[in-house]
Parts: structure tokens; C-alpha cells; sequence
């Protein structure tokens, strides 16, 4: 079976740069604004008006490491 | 294929958040309550020191609350979307930097980036628990966070390709070694140039503060093993279906 690992074929083939761009801009994009708001969204700049979202995920935020108030 | 590995992997971070949820909610949340019973207490002594009456501060989201369905929430999409950012560099990085499997390379791909987004960068900046920090300085730190977070994941770049480039001639021990030696003296230095933050108040508890850093490590360390354990998993079960696919084809 070793051997056959080995073998050429078995090599694990990359997916092409062009495939993954579009995921990476648009997916990414919306990710690190989902991870922006449970960590710094009414922390050190405010997009939507009040405490609400700081308050609700106040213990994640901790937790998580994000500088908080 | 990368549209089915980035489901993958946010399907996989939500299940992380999930353990992790649980993880914080055990350890973490002891601490949390801790540090706002301190806070309080220190609030009113301020009062009573000043004669005037301890000023309530309004409570928009209870205590309940914030413990547990906004730790939950919390926990769930930020592991959704670490699992989903670890799924597009994974399609990036799978066969391009070494012969390892699906599984090999989630594992060893979350390691990694446990250490270049979470270790590294606490060891200047750790956690901070209630209580813990001057609310005037928040934009100070939130920038200085993210510029340690934004640096460690560059060194981390720069190791990962600086190994790469030696492995060839070197052999994949060595050029790991050199790779990490690399991100560790980039890391010392740049660590010793940032300003230190120090907002611990006086007679603030010693365990406490190392019991919540050690649980906030600990939420992130089973965040990252469940995201590179099963992610692997599921992409090798992916890739083994696409090539048999393929064959059928030939």
C-alpha cells in the first residue's frame, strides 16, 4: 500500500488559482465582516447606532480575546 | 469544488462554535461572573467613598442573556466564519506546498494558524476579562490588536514560503525548522516593539486573570482542533468522490 501512495497519480492535485478567487473575494469578504461584528461592531467604531450587538455578544468577545470597552 | 469545501467548512466551524460554546461555558463563563462581581464591588466602594449613591448602570441585555444565547451566537458564527475563511485557504494550499493528504493538511493548516491567530498574538495582547481595561484607550488597542493579528498571520506567510523555497535542498526538517525560527524571531522583535498594555487595576485577582486567559486559550485550542480534525475529514471524503467521479468518466 506504501508504494502506492507514493505513486505519482495519488499526488494531490491543486485547485486552480481561477476557481478559487471569486469564492475567496466574495465568501471572504462576508466571513470577516460576520467575524467584525462579533468582534469589534460598537467597540472602537460603531456601524449600527446603540450597545445592542456589544451587549448581546459581551461574553464571546470577551472570551474570545477582542478588546472590549 | 471550492463552493462544497467552503460549505464544508462552515458547516464544520459551526459545529467547532458549538464545542466551543460548551467549553466556555463551563470554564469561562465561572471567570466572567467573577470579574463583573468585582467590578460591582468596586463601584460601590467608589460610591461609598464619595458619599454619593452607587450609579446603576442600565442593563440592556441581562446577564442570562449574554451567558447564554449571546455566547452561543457569538461562539457559533465566529466559528462559522473562522471554518469557512479555513476552508478557502485550505483550497489554496492543498497541493501546493506539500505531497500531504486532505487530512494531514487541515490538521497541520490549523495548527498553524492556531498558533499565528490566537497564540502568538495573545502572548502580547492576551484575553482581558471584565473589568480589566480603560474604556478610553478601546481604539488604541483595538488597532493594536489587529495590527499584531494582521503581522503574525504576514510572518506566518513568509515562514510557510521561506520553508518552501529551502525543503528542495534542504530537506523538509530543516526547512521546517528554519520556517518556524523564522516566524519566532520575527515575532520577538516585533513584539518587543509594540507597546505594552497594562490596564489591570490594582489588587485585581492574580487567578482570576489566569484562570480567564487560560479558558479564553482553551475555547480557542477546541475551536481549532474540532475545525482541523473534521474539516479533514469531510474534504477527504470530497476529494475521494470527485476523483472516483473522474475515473467513471475516463
Amino acid at each position: 500500500m506504501s508504494d502506492i501512495a507514493y505513486a505519482p497519480s495519488a499526488l494531490p492535485q491543486p485547485i486552480p488559482v481561477r476557481e478559487i478567487l471569486p469564492w475567496a473575494v466574495f465568501g471572504g469578504l462576508l466571513l470577516l465582516i460576520a467575524i467584525y461584528f462579533i468582534g469589534s461592531e460598537e467597540g472602537a467604531m460603531t456601524l449600527v447606532s446603540g450597545l445592542n450587538t456589544h451587549e448581546f455578544v459581551h461574553d464571546a468577545r470577551h472570551l474570545l480575546g477582542f478588546p472590549c470597552h | 469544488m471550492v463552493g462544497s469545501l467552503l460549505l464544508r467548512g462552515m458547516l464544520v466551524g459551526i459545529l467547532a462554535g458549538l464545542f466551543a460554546f460548551g467549553f466556555a461555558r463551563i470554564f469561562g463563563e465561572p471567570q466572567i461572573d467573577r470579574a463583573i462581581a468585582y467590578e460591582e464591588q468596586m463601584a460601590s466602594a467608589e460610591a461609598a467613598a464619595s458619599g454619593q449613591a452607587a450609579e446603576e448602570e442600565p442593563e440592556l441585555v441581562s446577564r442570562g442573556t449574554q451567558a447564554g444565547i449571546g455566547l452561543l451566537t457569538g461562539s457559533v458564527i465566529y466559528g462559522a466564519a473562522i471554518g469557512g475563511l479555513f476552508a478557502l485557504v485550505f483550497a489554496y494550499v492543498y497541493g501546493r506546498i506539500s505531497p500531504l493528504g486532505p487530512r494531514a493538511t487541515a490538521a497541520l493548516l490549523a495548527l498553524g494558524a492556531f498558533i499565528a491567530i490566537v497564540l502568538a498574538p495573545a502572548l502580547k495582547y492576551p484575553a482581558t476579562p471584565p473589568a480589566v481595561g480603560n474604556p478610553e484607550t478601546i481604539g488604541a488597542r483595538t488597532e493594536l490588536f489587529f495590527v499584531m493579528l494582521l503581522i503574525s498571520i504576514a510572518a506566518s506567510v513568509a515562514a510557510v514560503a521561506l520553508a518552501r523555497r529551502l525543503w528542495a535542498q534542504h530537506g523538509a526538517w530543516n526547512a521546517g525548522i528554519a520556517g518556524a525560527a523564522a516566524f519566532i524571531a520575527i515575532m520577538v522583535v516585533v513584539q518587543c516593539a509594540l507597546p505594552t498594555i497594562n490596564e489591570i487595576p490594582e489588587g485585581y485577582s492574580a487567578d482570576l486573570l489566569w484562570r480567564f486567559r487560560t479558558s479564553s486559550l482553551g475555547m480557542h485550542a477546541v475551536l481549532w482542533t474540532v475545525i482541523g480534525l473534521a474539516f479533514g475529514a469531510l474534504a477527504e471524503k470530497s476529494f475521494a468522490s470527485r476523483s472516483s467521479h473522474r475515473a467513471t468518466l475516463r
